[in-house]
């Protein structure tokens, strides 16, 4: 039996409320919240960037399950802003967490899902013999042009996930839906990513969210009655509700996961920020739909089931707690913490 | 400027001190001779424990720099990344960027501290 073994998340501590970035635009606070369904946003400390955080995310992991640093044979980090344009994170996190040298080792990037393809690699090693456990760690401080509709979502945070033998969640099965769809992109050398307004919904998140999610009940023979939780990724809460929605799931199922609505959207930390939210509480023999979506475009699906093992695995402190504590900066410090002004 | 920043990137990126055998002390940062038993001596790179206690700080440029005491008996000076501390704190060790070598240049990683709560 193969899946996740631990799991690891960090949340920076500032947050920036949608009420302060609309009084710098001039726009309607309670209009934004209303359509988003986001009031605020995590926001990186001066010093915090994708490979601290990374970091953070992955000491959680490895020391709740108390695995050996040198047994982790893998490590992935997934991200949208890595540090450097050529220089791997995933290297400054291995060594920071005390690896060694004998690893697999690769930066991955597909928008928000490149964390999850990481998990499918890790999955994919472990079930051929090739190591006994794998990190995927997804990790961003994610750029928003100010002033741009991103700007009230793109929030920071990391989550690492560990596969292997013996876990606290099987992973019965994972499937991919992918296509070239470009509704979200960042051209080299550009600060900002451009995206394709409206084009961002039906033809990408929707259609590769669903097209993911059927696809892997299909294959399973399940059915959303068969899953306690879903957890989708989360751009804006208005659109994971929705793609529930469409699928057959209830709020009840998805709510535990939306961490979107404390802390907006991580990006390629996002749905196993919501993953781990849920695996905060589930129970022996729960089972979890989780679909990513990374522009471009693509969704991961995977059926997980807990299992018994959890109940003796160390689940403190939890997600929603180090979501629902914040401290609130001002635009003007916003814009210092995310080093637009130097 | 790089392979000086290299050389210290185990030392930095988690707190790897040096423990002598001979008379079972600590020291942060690492050593090449044990202060109290010199010649007799054997020291070692250790990975030091992640929690301690501010023992005195001080302020500078807006920074807190604090003397840590770590709990294995150690000490170091970190910069703690808080809005205010106080002597008698906990704090444990925290991943963050020191700094970079300009906009073209390599970034430098390391420990600092946070309150513990």
């Amino acid at each position: 039996m193969i899946g996740i073994v631990s799991y690891g998340t960090y949340i920076p501590k500032y947050r920036i409320k949608v009420e302060e970035i609309a009084r710098i635009w001039g726009e309607d606070p309670e209009a934004i919240k209303s359509g988003l369904g986001v009031k605020e946003k995590s926001v990186p400390d001066l010093d915090e960037d994708t490979a601290t955080m990374a970091v953070e995310a992955g000491r959680e992991a490895l020391s709740r399950a108390e695995i050996l640093p040198e047994k982790i044979g893998a490590v992935f980090v997934g991200s949208e802003s890595h540090p450097y344009a050529v220089k791997p994170t995933a290297t400054i996190v291995g060594e920071a967490l005390g690896i060694g040298n004998g690893y697999f080792c690769a930066d991955l990037e597909f928008a928000c899902k490149a964390a999850t393809a990481g998990m499918q690699f890790c999955f994919a090693m472990v079930k051929a013999g090739m190591i006994d456990y794998g990190m995927s760690i997804g990790s961003d401080t994610a750029q928003a042009k100010p002033g741009d509709a991103l700007e009230y979502t793109a929030g920071a945070g990391a989550a690492a996930i560990v596969i292997g033998k013996d876990p606290i969640a099987e992973i019965e099965a994972t499937v991919s839906y992918t296509s070239d769809t470009p509704d979200f992109w960042r051209r080299d050398l550009q600060p900002y990513p451009s995206h394709g307004g409206r084009f961002t919904g039906a033809p990408a998140y929707f259609r590769h969210v669903t097209s993911a999610a059927k696809k892997l009940m299909e294959i399973c023979g399940y059915s959303e009655k068969d899953f306690d939780y879903a957890v989708f990724h989360q751009p804006n809460a208005k659109f994971p509700a929705r793609v529930a929605n469409m699928l057959g799931f209830k709020e009840e199922n998805i709510a535990q996961g939306m961490l979107v609505r404390a802390i907006g959207n991580t990006y390629s930390a996002s749905s196993l920020l919501g993953l781990c939210g849920i695996l905060d509480i589930a129970k022996p023999d729960q089972r979890v739909l989780l679909v990513s979506f990374g522009s471009g475009a693509g969704s991961d699906a995977f059926a997980i089931r807990v299992t018994d093992k959890i109940l003796e695995y160390p689940r403190n402190a939890k997600v929603w707690d180090k979501a629902n504590n914040g401290v609130y900066l001002d635009y003007a410090l916003y814009l210092k913490h995310r080093r637009m002004i130097k | 400027m790089v392979p000086r920043f290299w050389r210290k990137i185990k030392y930095r990126y988690d707190v790897v001190g040096s423990h002598c055998e001979n008379c079972g002390s600590h020291y942060y940062p690492k050593r090449e001779i044990c202060p109290r038993c010199r010649r007799r001596g054997k020291l070692r790179d250790e990975r030091f424990p992640d929690e301690g206690i501010i023992l005195s700080y001080t302020v500078v440029n807006g920074k807190i720099i604090a003397m840590i005491g770590l709990n294995n008996g150690a000490k170091t000076l970190a910069e703690v990344c808080a809005d205010k501390v106080e002597i008698g704190m906990k704090v444990k060790k925290a991943f963050r960027r020191y700094g970079e070598d300009g906009e073209a240049g390599i970034i430098y990683y390391g420990t600092k501290f946070v309150p513990s709560g």
